[in-house]
């Protein structure tokens, strides 16, 4: 009986605090923005609504937003199953690292990508130097355009809807598509009257999840928006910011619920899209016979590989290459090469520096707290009974489904004042970036550990509780190493994705709590291109490091925890 | 001419050997079932007719030509095959009808004429109300039924068939062979037809393969292979055949040997001109092993277990000299074994496996 009873306790103990922190980091930020749009200083009030309807420039940038946005969506969408399905579904040469390499954008922070192209393509580029083919300095770099935006934005996001079709093609069972070759249906008709249309649903899943990142993304649209003018949601809030703190907060809370909508506007579309026709697949089996290319091959391979040059080692080397100059337009040479740069972001320069200890303590604690977190959360949400799991998951997914600039804002609301009883005050300290960070990532490592539950027998558990383990002596024994890698391996992910982060960061800094991000972003606004580089390529250098590494003791890992390994 | 011909293929995975110098003729027109244990190669087999896997030596021929070889791989498309799946494998983003016309809209058969066919290919299988359904919300049994519609309309030359019934329950199966067995009839198509099933193989084929390990153990008809199997493997795996070391003790006349098995002698059914040999070994059924009177010709054993099925019991007996190797048969009722008893048998008859099986 005490057994029992103690058994109820740790239950409902673990139920609490699932919950309470699904309160704090998810639905009270949400709430608190809904609150300012809505409920300003306690009354019901359409002020705040009627004030942003009538606002020409907040239309504009949403206007923007939802251009830039179905562009870079379309173009990700085109570039990422197209690569999904040569590399899937043909014998191409070297799959696994032409994974590693097509996924590696999505892993660079979306500031980083914009700087190195940036690099290749202006007229100060040492590439085009080096080639002799740089546009007359004075030129406007022509990235600084909607076109601009939109393929940057692309490239970003093509891996994630690369894995996630690849994902969906490799439970495709074989048989559906064998069925197909044996009428006599050639692979490209295969491919658009089977393959594809079985896949809708994961292509439409993977547009709607390219389409919130590409509204939500900050870093491309600011180093390449902002000196073309052309602003979208996320870097009108940035300026209105910059320009007006605080007390333009509830203006800006309506923008940020602006981009919330526009970005469940496209999450619904997928929704009823999907349901449109029956694409459940029923049966499992093998994995479809890659078509064979014949002469093609290296043909495909060589294709590929040209890809790869395009999308990553030209805007790397571009990168590289400014960081290694004195001055904007200076040519690159033997005499001219330089490691100044690099000594001045990593030693002499203390913001650098002071960035560098924030982003790593932020990054740490980010990605400790959400592997901690996850192995509770994920019990409860994998292996509960409750009908309101289905809400959990949908609270843990909101920080990070919405764009991130919506989060921001909310912990801007919240934190404003110090907290209530304590007194504690954390705005404009570098704790307000730690709880956007805790919020917005702690899905990153929940969603890999509820996967990892999944494929875990529930008997394992089950027989520690017959010989008597309490429940959470079995989640310290048992659970939690089992599980544990997948955790890891998100905490990881959040790890690489919080290092260089911008989009929240750049809402929530202030002197002393700078961020790579930050630090990276008012360099290349203040015009110190170079320095910029320097720190963006050490950053990618950390960023490679990491996923070698890891990949070093992959096998250990179940399958599909690391995004860019089968 | 010949429907499918394969000669001496071997196909390995690394160091693995799927498949080892296997050779069959299938007549055009003829059904042939494959049956093997699970592991056995013959969805290998099927899956390199099919050319879904390329082969190491040896080659495939269908209506006369080469379409598999080391060095020609006619693709799927090309080979005018038609599968029916074992998982039905049906595309669920279209209706019954569209699965149907698919290979004729492959084909570029003009609209009218395509729904022509499908009709009458949905009218063969007795499905023609549910042209507009989803797959999903059909059942196993009329899935198959547009599996099978869905090959036929084609016309393929060769239908190969992936142990099509194994995931339909005990009663649909019946129906199912008949469904086959008609679709045969009908098209006259040259089937290769696999299955681990030997009751489906021997109610549909006119001949069988049987493999084991990769290797063609016997081909022959369902006749044949109940009653002359050609291995051990093959009599132990047929009707639960048991295979017993015996001493020949004659040559053979009219079809018949004399025998000793378990100290016992019998006259056997055996190959022409088989005769005293070492290592022979005697293929019995449990229709073979009858009571005898104490002191009458026979062997004494003892019975291990008596499990009763309805009707009958199967009775398990271990011979006193049988080095431990358990022999069973079935009794009609009324029961009077159980377990434990002394029991003394005799052989009626057998079949004596020829020699060249290790």
């Amino acid at each position: 009986m005490a057994a029992g009873a103690s058994g109820q306790g740790q239950r409902l103990a673990l139920t609490a605090g699932v919950l309470g922190i699904i309160v704090i980091f998810s639905l009270l930020p949400m709430l608190r923005l809904l609150q300012e749009v809505v409920l300003p200083k306690g009354a019901f009030s359409l002020a705040a609504i009627r004030a942003g309807l009538g606002d020409p420039t907040a239309w504009v940038a949403a206007r923007n937003s939802v251009i830039v946005g179905v562009g870079g969506t379309a173009l990700a969408v085109t570039l990422g199953a197209f690569v999904a399905i040569l590399v899937t579904m043909t014998d191409i040469r070297g799959t696994q690292i032409l994974i590693l390499c097509f996924v590696t954008p999505l892993m660079i922070a979306p500031q980083v990508t914009a700087l190195a192209w940036l690099q290749v393509a202006g007229p100060s580029s040492p590439l085009l130097h080096l080639l002799g083919i740089a546009p007359p300095i004075g030129t406007p770099n022509p990235l600084y355009s909607p076109g601009g935006i939109v393929l940057l934005l692309g490239i970003q996001y093509a891996p994630l809807v690369f894995l996630i079709l690849r994902a969906g093609l490799r439970k495709l069972p074989r048989e559906l598509v064998e069925a197909a070759q044996a009428t006599g249906a050639r692979p490209l008709r295969v491919i658009f009257t089977i393959v594809l249309p079985l896949m809708t649903p994961s292509i439409v899943g993977a547009a709607a999840l390219a389409f919130v990142s590409c509204v939500g993304n900050f870093g491309i649209p600011a180093f390449l928006g902002i000196p073309a003018n052309y602003l979208v949601l996320p870097t009108l809030i940035f300026q209105r910011l910059a320009g007006g703190g605080p007390a333009v907060l509830s203006d800006v809370a309506y923008l940020s619920v602006l981009i919330g909508l526009i970005a469940m506007a496209g999450i619904v579309l997928q929704d009823r899209f999907a349901k449109r026709r029956d694409f459940r697949i029923a049966t499992t089996s093998l994995g479809v016979e890659p078509y064979r290319l014949g002469r093609w091959r290296i043909l495909a391979t060589a294709g590929m590989w040209g890809l790869i040059v395009v999308i990553l080692v030209l805007p790397m080397v571009g990168l590289i290459l400014t960081s290694l100059v004195h001055g904007y337009g200076i040519r690159l040479s033997m005499e001219t090469v330089t490691l100044d740069n690099y000594r001045f972001v990593l030693w002499d320069y203390a913001a650098a520096r002071r960035a560098f200890a924030n982003s790593l303590m932020l990054a740490t604690t980010a990605a400790v707290f959400a592997v901690i977190v996850a192995i509770p959360l994920g019990y409860v949400m994998a292996w509960g009974k409750s009908g309101w799991i289905r809400w959990l998951n949908f609270a843990v997914e909101l920080p990070y489904a919405l764009p991130g600039v919506v989060l921001s804002i909310a912990a801007l609301l919240m934190f404003l004042k110090p907290i209530p009883l304590t007194g504690i005050q954390i705005y404009n300290t570098v704790w307000i970036i730690l709880f956007a960070y805790l919020a917005r990532f702690l899905v990153l490592a929940v969603r890999p550990t509820v996967n990892s539950y999944a494929q875990l027998d529930r008997a394992l558990e089950e027989a520690a509780e017959i010989a008597g383990a309490g429940l959470f002596t079995r989640l310290r024994t048992i659970v939690a190493p089992l599980v544990a890698p997948a955790a890891m391996a998100g905490g990881l992910l959040i790890f690489m994705t919080a290092l260089s982060e911008l989009t929240v960061s750049a809402l929530l800094w202030s002197s002393g709590s700078e961020t790579i991000g930050v630090i990276i972003f008012a360099f290349e606004q203040g015009g110190d291109s170079k320095y910029a580089a320097a720190l963006s390529a050490v950053v990618v250098a950390i960023t490679f490091a990491l996923m070698l590494s890891v990949n070093l003791f992959a096998r250990h890992l179940p399958d599909g925890v690391l995004p860019w390994r089968d | 001419m010949a429907g499918l011909t394969i000669r001496n293929l071997t196909k390995t995975f690394g160091t693995f050997t799927a498949l080892k110098d296997v050779s069959i003729d299938v007549e055009e027109g003829e059904f042939l079932a494959v049956l093997g244990p699970s592991g056995c190669g013959k969805t290998t087999l099927l899956r390199m007719i099919a050319g879904f896997e390329g082969v190491t030596s040896g080659e495939i021929s269908i209506d006369g030509r080469i379409v598999s070889s080391p060095d020609t791989d006619v693709p799927p498309s090309d080979r005018r095959i038609g599968i029916v799946f074992q998982n039905y494998a049906l595309w669920p983003h279209m209706t019954v009808a569209d699965n149907i016309g698919y290979s004729l809209k492959v084909a570029k058969v003009a609209g009218p004429e395509r729904a022509r066919r499908i009709a009458a290919a949905l009218a063969l299988v007795d499905m023609e109300s549910f042209a507009d359904r989803a797959p999903a919300s059909l059942s196993g049994g009329q899935r198959q039924r547009v599996a099978l519609a869905r090959c036929l309309v084609a016309e393929p030359k060769l239908v190969l068939f992936d142990e099509p019934l194994a995931n339909l329950d005990v009663h649909l199966r019946a129906s199912m062979e008949d469904e086959f067995a008609a679709f045969h009839r009908r098209t006259g198509t040259t089937i290769l037809y696999i299955t681990h099933d030997q009751a489906e193989a021997m109610a549909l084929a006119d001949r069988i393969t049987v493999m084991d390990h990769g290797r063609v153990m016997q081909i022959g008809t369902p006749e044949e292979i109940f009653h002359r199997p050609a291995t051990g493997m093959v009599a132990s795996f047929i009707s639960q055949g048991m295979v017993l070391p015996a001493t020949i003790l004659a040559a053979e006349a009219e079809g018949q040997c004399p025998i000793s098995v378990l100290g016992h002698e019998v006259n056997v059914r055996c190959g022409d001109g088989d005769g005293p040999r070492d290592g022979a070994r005697v293929c019995v059924r449990g229709p073979d092993i009858v009571p005898a009177a104490v002191g009458a010709p026979g062997f004494d054993a003892k019975v291990r277990r008596v499990v009763y099925q309805g009707g009958t019991a199967r009775i398990e007996v271990e011979a006193d000299n049988g080095h431990g190797a358990t022999m069973h048969f079935d009794r009609p009722d009324p029961q009077t074994h159980s377990a434990g008893d002394r029991i003394r048998l005799a052989f009626s008859g057998g079949w004596l496996i020829p020699p060249g099986d290790a």
